[in-house]
């Protein structure tokens, strides 16, 4: 804790994933799944469940055990307790649906390798207790969940013709194929950072106010 | 130009041409070639320039406004991106995925690394780019040239409804001109093994992309900016120069199966690439050796992407591959300093 610092509520505990440090939009962090599996909404939305899965489980062990892991080795204590959230959840979707499971390919297994939750259980769950790291895991999760499927779906509109499977323009659409294919992941990416900092940026005198508020 | 001595400091040698005035005579450079694509192809044509054309200069208004700059459409440069990249697409390209094209060649080539002279890569090629790999189908649909009805109606697949897929052309092709195949002159010499004669070139009558075919009037074209000192000439003369000699040589190894340095040349939209597009000021480099270089890099990589790659043509991704080289062949070509010793760089 920095001392002099107000101790964040819960609420802005919760709000900071899903918003104002938004893991895809704002950290850009996470990029690996957020490009190559949101080709759909549905795909989009199952990365991100998983992901938040594992996101809660790691900081929940992360958190009860921070004060007994050596700091030498925290890292490599991260990553286990990681993958053993991440093969947890490779085989629950492989179970629940095989097609979801195919889709997402090996990237339900590069959870592991997600530096999003990495960082959250260095910079979060190990300096906190349980219950304020689980708000602020969830807040995190739903919050790449958003991003997800934010791409996932315009990819799938442009794409498919298509949200959630359900067809929006009949059968005479005609596919923008580079919107399924990884430059179109990267120009969609690209549009929502533009849209999201843009739009961040409309208010510097709001965005001034916080900054004042939270370091003083 | 007169020199003129000028009581001042340097530099001196003073260079005609504003912005302005070089881009209004590309536009007009251009003029003609997208006149002879009208009169090859008909209302299609016509419709897909003036489409193509209009959605550059909006889009181009549109990101003005949004970035809170001045106007920059008096400098004629989104008119030019306009007409090159209706010039390198199909005559019956439907007219909504040119608008896309022209918007993508605006907000991603140009817009988006700040405006004139600050895009990394040529803006129509990044929006023919970016059609390509968005509607493959449709960047392959071609209609035939010179078509008995080609000034009383327009292609089905022109007015296509917005997002909408372009409807099968192949029987409108054939009533409009009998024995219509619909392939380029590059897919029938790289799947059938027929060569179009160079005389089918000249008078444009093949299958290619509207603005294509006139050789000629390309070349005519560029020598007149050459000579107006609008265009580097030296980069037109590497890229064809270079394709020729890698033509030659593969038809020295195996004349039975290369064709012809003239087939080469003529064939697919290296002119007009090499006239127009590679000879961008901002996106080629500025070294006398440097251009070099980069005009025989683009040649020898159509060339190889025509023989050996997937597509038939491969000027677009040649031309963006040099663009993306540019500002290391600059650094990598910088002229000797006065006084600068061997091995000391600064």
């Amino acid at each position: 804790m920095i001392p002099g610092r107000q101790q964040p509520t819960n609420l802005e505990e919760f709000l900071e994933g899903l918003w104002k440090q938004n893991p895809v939009f704002v950290m850009v962090l996470g990029l690996c799944p957020a490009l190559a599996v949101t080709v759909s909404a549905v795909n989009a939305l199952a990365m991100g469940a998983a992901t938040t899965f594992v996101l809660l489980g790691s900081a929940l062990l992360v958190s009860l055990l921070r004060n007994f892991i050596p700091r030498e080795v925290r890292i490599a204590t991260y990553i286990v307790i990681i993958a053993t959230f991440v093969t947890i959840v490779d085989y629950l979707i492989a179970a629940i649906s095989l097609t979801v499971y195919e889709a997402l390919g090996p990237f339900i297994q590069l959870i592991v390798v997600n530096c999003m939750i990495l960082g959250r259980a260095e910079a979060h769950s190990s300096k906190n207790p349980p219950l304020r790291a689980l708000t602020n895991a969830l807040g995190m999760g739903l919050g790449f969940s958003l991003g997800l499927l934010a791409l996932g779906s315009v990819r799938e509109i442009f794409g498919s013709g298509s949200l959630f499977g359900i067809a929006l323009f009949g059968a005479d659409f005609q596919p923008w194929v580079v919107m399924l294919l990884p430059p179109g992941g990267f120009f969609v990416l690209g549009a929502w950072l533009l849209l999201f900092n843009w739009w961040r940026a409309r208010t510097p005198a709001a965005l001034k106010a916080a900054e004042v508020q939270s370091h003083g | 130009m007169t020199p003129r001595i000028e009581l001042r400091t340097s530099p001196h040698v003073v260079q005609g041409g504003s912005v302005e005035q070089i881009m209004l005579h590309v536009v007009l450079a251009l003029l003609p070639i997208a006149a002879f694509s009208v009169w090859q192809y008909g209302l299609s044509a016509l419709a897909s320039l003036v489409t193509v054309t209009l959605a550059c200069i909006g889009s181009e208004r549109l990101f003005n406004r949004l970035a809170g700059k001045p106007g920059t459409l008096t400098d004629w440069s989104a008119t030019i991106t306009g007409l090159l990249l209706a010039l390198s697409l199909p005559p019956a390209f439907p007219l909504w995925m040119g608008a896309v094209a022209g918007f993508v060649a605006i907000a991603l080539g140009k817009a988006l690394f700040g405006g004139i002279g600050y895009n990394v890569m040529n803006p129509a090629l990044v929006g023919r780019a970016f059609v390509q790999a968005a509607f493959p189908v449709a960047i392959t649909t071609w209609i035939p040239a010179f078509a008995p009805q080609r000034f009383s109606e327009f292609a089905p697949t022109t007015f296509t409804a917005p997002l909408m897929q372009p409807p099968d052309i192949s029987a409108w092709a054939k009533q409009a001109l009998d024995g219509f195949t619909g392939a380029t002159p590059l897919a029938s010499w790289k799947f059938d093994n027929v060569l179009t004669t160079p005389t089918d070139f000249l008078t444009g009558a093949v299958t290619a992309s509207a603005g294509e075919t006139s050789a000629i009037l390309i070349l005519l074209s560029g020598g007149y900016l050459a000579a107006r000192g609008f265009l580097d000439w030296r980069i037109p003369a590497a890229i064809l120069g270079s394709a020729a000699l890698a033509a030659l040589l593969f038809q020295w190894l195996d004349p039975a199966r290369y064709p012809d340095p003239l087939f080469v040349l003529l064939s697919g939209g290296l002119m007009l690439g090499a006239v127009f597009m590679a000879s961008d000021m901002a996106t080629s480099p500025v070294t006398p050796k440097g251009v070099w270089i980069y005009g025989a890099l683009i040649g020898v990589i159509t060339v190889m992407i025509r023989y050996f790659g997937g597509l038939t043509e491969g000027v677009m991704y040649a031309i963006l591959i040099g663009n993306a080289l540019t500002p290391l062949i600059d650094q990598v070509t910088q002229p000797k300093l006065f006084g600068q010793t061997r091995g000391k760089r600064a």
